[in-house]
């Protein structure tokens, strides 16, 4: 029997037997890590609400045959209240939680870009300074990123000519120069190409001052590229509240 | 592996919530043990379940009627409206004998990672029934956990236009504890919400 310390945020819970739950920790160095808390549901649990999803806490595990333990866990940051009192950014960190746990499929690979990503982005959704749907978008480009499936909004995906380009193509890898086009591939605004490649880099001053109707398009084509490469869609997606 | 139904009936107790595969099978032994009449019994009790059990069609609740035991009784104050998220949770707050109102059970808290949404809830029924002006006063009792938490922000931001009182049951420190045990959210809504004492 081992035993570990790591720090992570919380992803998901699900129900175990009577009052234990299993959660489910994208942890700093183990990567994705899958924890049985004991006694989490009794209202005297010592974990109380740290073990809830969006949680950034500080672990003692020890690990098991399938399923590691929690022991002990410390609030690193509670991003929980914040979140679930305001519906938008609710929808909005489940789907991110939810790409993160989608991107780091395999277990105890660590993934510690993921993880800063995540705890930044929950920490922007909070602050509230930024439009929710902004700060999904961005994390997803960044994820995706991460992840090798940077997106080009520049430069035409297949041959590099450089951009600006009127076609993006979601399954080809970005944009497109008028030669590499081909039949069926959007043509976005090309503020929304400004906007998207703004997201991406963190440009956020050049990203507020796109027009509403060029974000709606942006997420439409952030979310069409995200599900082409995760291949299965994502079930929180559909739910996310855009104003 | 046991012989035909024997092996049947482990297999089916085995798909019970908590019921694991030696737990089935000791269950399994126990009703092949047990008196005629006692397993007689518990065949009647789960069939009648299926058979006359249905939801309530004001409230969600589990009823034997179109309409719960609640919903039909005149004494309950038709102004309060109790939001729960299951009917188990009715039974909790009965059990407590301070609500005197009436109920609306969902069926489920919103979680849009399991692919939950408002509209898998009951709560256009919800809305249906605050439509007539009746209930004054909305309680929103679903789960003190996050998906709980975000059900009841949407549901008060849907229904607070409509002009009536919205309140969130209270959290925060459980009675009989120790507070330096208390979790830091935990604590922290507890001072929140800390009253005046009255002496």
């Amino acid at each position: 029997m081992s035993l570990y310390r790591d720090q992570g945020v919380v992803l998901r819970t699900q129900k175990l037997g009577e009052a234990d739950r299993i959660v489910s920790l994208l942890t700093r160095e183990h990567g994705r890590v899958r924890a049985v808390a004991k006694g989490v549901r009794r209202t005297r649990s010592r974990f109380g609400a740290r073990l809830e999803p969006f949680m950034h806490v500080d672990l003692q595990l020890y690990e098991g045959r399938s399923l590691d333990v929690v022991t002990q866990a410390e609030t690193v940051a509670s991003y929980g209240a914040a979140i679930a009192g305001h519906y938008p950014r609710y929808t909005a960190a489940t789907v991110m939680v939810e790409t993160a746990e989608r991107f780091t499929s395999e277990e105890r690979q660590p993934a510690m870009q993921q993880y800063l990503l995540l705890v930044g982005a929950l920490r922007t959704l909070v602050e509230g300074e930024r439009v929710p749907e902004m700060v999904l978008d961005a994390f997803l480009l960044r994820s995706l990123a991460v992840a090798g499936y940077a997106p080009s909004f520049a430069d035409c995906a297949r041959c590099g000519e450089p951009g600006p380009h009127a076609s993006f193509g979601v399954s080809h890898g970005g944009a497109l120069c008028a030669s590499c086009r081909v039949p069926g591939v959007a043509t976005p605004a090309p503020d929304t190409l400004l906007l998207l490649a703004a997201l991406l880099s963190g440009e956020w001053a050049v990203a507020e001052g796109v027009e509403v109707r060029h974000r709606r398009e942006g997420s439409g084509l952030v979310a069409a590229y995200l599900q082409w490469h995760l291949e299965r869609g994502l079930r929180s997606l559909p739910l996310v509240e855009r104003a | 592996m046991y012989e035909g139904v024997v092996q049947d009936l482990i297999d089916e107790l085995g798909r019970l919530p908590g019921v694991g595969p030696k737990g089935a099978q000791r269950i399994a032994f126990h009703l092949l043990a047990a008196d005629p009449a006692d397993v007689r019994r518990l065949v009647a009790a789960i069939t009648e379940v299926k058979e006359r059990v249905h939801f309530c069609r004001v409230c969600g609740n589990v009823a034997q009627d179109e309409e719960c035991r609640i919903c039909r009784d005149p004494r309950r104050d038709v102004t309060v409206l109790c939001v729960v998220e299951e009917p188990k949770d009715v039974v909790a707050i009965e059990r407590t004998r301070e609500f005197r109102g009436r109920y609306h059970v969902l069926g489920g808290a919103i979680s849009p990672i399991e692919g939950v949404g408002p509209d898998d809830l009951r709560v256009r029924e919800l809305m249906t029934r605050l439509a007539d002006g009746v209930v004054t006063e909305l309680i929103l009792a679903t789960d003190p956990n996050l998906e709980g938490e975000a059900t009841a922000t949407y549901l008060a931001r849907l229904v607070k236009p409509m002009g009536l009182t919205v309140t969130r049951l209270a959290s925060g420190l459980p009675v009989g504890g120790d507070l330096e045990y208390a979790d830091e959210v935990t604590l922290g809504r507890a001072f929140e919400g800390r009253r005046l004492i009255d002496v």
